[in-house]
């Protein structure tokens, strides 16, 4: 075939796909075409719940499995604050609050933390882009910090705060919970036995482990039990839910 | 072809043929086959985008590193994504949604495909198809573009692309793209391990789905060869039963 008829019909296919694309767009820019969108996320959080439950665990590997290194991801050394001071003296400072809709707000610091009933969990992290790795998670289980506090009725999101400042927003997660309780939901100060190394989320980070990379949030400082979404960054739950339009639940 | 077999039965549909029946396709195949298309495209599409996130694929439970990989992906152009510029949160949402019609479509299609007999009656292959000199006949066949089924609806190479598509394909794009889910991890932990681990399983998906695209080219080029008009009518239609 001459260089004429390639081009021409990678055009041919070019066009037809540059109308449907066009068409995708259009319907995605419907108030219609984006609840449908974003409802599917909301189906694949009821079949996951449905077909495995609640509290069902996600595997657990032997130490064997671990892999030879931990990819570290968006922020992976903040620079706003006073962290790198945090960093530098160890983070012997650190305190993580409690605080919103619980009857008993506390601020505890690594030592009470490390002091709490610890659950350690050879688990897979599964990263939104598509790479995995396998780490030893040791910390509190966040249903321990939660209970002692004392969740208010009403609650119904715990808002995860953290130190880092990626592009000028604060990050921030949240889950609901369903997830918040589940016995794989912890609050992780180790990493394959040593403390979190600071690309990993130094001092403290999230664990839960039904859910993809970004809902894992590093650099945790408190913990918010809120009744709504509302009014928390721009209301989307999660700093890529806001800034990028990711899936709130995001077990897929 | 010879029914001389003792004991087989010769497929003679065994009610009378209503109008229903006389259609060279059934209205489920035909509303499966578009509502199927449209899923499939977007799916395809969304995942190319998808792709493009992390274009390394690896063996096993963990992989993160190019060094890793068993394939460093191209990247795919905006012209073959949706959407047409790089978004995986958009191409996520895109790819949910239609992965819930593929699904559930394909799902409708099976219990119809088996309820009505189509898979029993028109798809599936009978042992003197699997001899060497029928196979090697049919691929004749098609290399002459001799489109002349004789008695049956479909021939031996049309069978086995449809019973691999409908029944390997397909079911293993949703199986495999389940077992990337994190939330359905512990449920179907153990097929994870059964497919080699989450990067395996990612690698399938990937692969599957070239598989598919590799089918779609050659259906599509098949249909133009043996008649676009009247197969394209009578896959809207129904058409009628020669």
């Amino acid at each position: 075939m001459n260089d004429f008829g390639r081009t021409g019909r990678r055009g041919v296919l070019a066009g037809m796909s540059a109308l449907f694309l066009s068409a995708c767009s259009k319907v995605g820019e419907t108030q219609a075409g984006k609840a449908l969108l974003k409802g599917a996320q909301t189906w694949h959080k009821y079949a996951n719940r449905a077909i495995a439950g609640r509290e069902a665990l996600v595997p657990e590997y032997p130490r064997s499995a671990i892999s030879p290194f931990f990819r570290g991801n968006g922020s992976t050394d903040p620079q706003n604050g006073d962290y790198q001071q945090q960093a530098a003296a160890g983070f012997a400072d650190w305190c993580l609050e409690v605080r919103g809709m619980v009857d008993r707000p506390m601020s505890l610091d690594m030592d009470q933390i490390r002091a709490l009933p610890q659950r350690t969990q050879v688990t897979r992290h599964d990263c939104v882009e598509g790479w995995s790795a396998i780490g030893e998670w040791t910390g509190p289980q966040l249903s321990t910090i939660l209970d002692a506090a004392g969740v208010r009725e009403g609650a119904q999101f715990v808002v995860f705060r953290c130190a880092d400042n990626l592009g000028g927003s604060d990050y921030y997660e949240s889950v609901d919970m369903i997830d918040a309780y589940h016995p794989q939901t912890i609050v992780a100060h180790l990493l394959n036995g040593e403390p979190l190394p600071i690309r990993n989320g130094a001092p403290l980070r999230m664990r839960v482990e039904k859910h993809v990379g970004y809902k894992h949030a590093k650099y945790l400082t408190a913990i918010e039990l809120v009744d709504t979404l509302d009014g928390i960054g721009d209301g989307g739950g999660g700093y890529w839910e806001d800034r990028a339009g990711y899936q709130w639940y995001a077990g897929m | 072809m010879t029914e001389a077999v003792a004991g087989s039965t010769i497929d003679v549909p065994r009610e009378a043929p209503d109008a229903r029946s006389r259609k060279r396709h059934r209205l489920s195949t035909r509303i499966w086959h578009w509502v199927n298309l449209w899923a499939v495209v977007v799916l395809f599409m969304s995942g190319l985008n998808i792709s493009n996130a992390h274009p390394y694929l690896y063996w096993g439970q963990w992989g993160f590193a190019p060094e890793q990989a068993w394939l460093a992906v191209p990247r795919f152009p905006g012209w073959m994504t949706i959407p047409d510029y790089y978004s995986l949160s958009a191409a996520r949402d895109w790819h949910f949604l239609a992965a819930w019609v593929f699904s559930l479509g394909l799902l409708a299609m099976w219990i119809a495909m088996l309820a009505n007999r189509h898979f029993w009656q028109d798809l599936r292959t009978r042992p003197e198809e699997w001899r060497s000199k029928a196979i090697a006949r049919d691929i004749v066949q098609h290399l002459k573009l001799n489109f002349d089924h004789g008695a049956g609806k479909y021939n031996f190479l049309q069978k086995l692309a449809y019973g691999l598509v409908l029944g390997v394909l397909l079911p293993g794009m949703i199986l495999t793209g389940i077992a990337i889910s994190p939330g359905m991890e512990p449920a179907f932990g153990w097929m994870v391990d059964l497919m080699g681990g989450r990067q395996s399983a990612r690698s399938f998906h990937f692969l599957f789905a070239w598989g598919i695209f590799a089918f779609f080219v050659v259906h599509v080029l098949l249909v133009l060869l043996s008649g676009p008009i009247g197969q394209m009518r009578a896959m809207i239609f129904g058409g009628k039963e020669p």
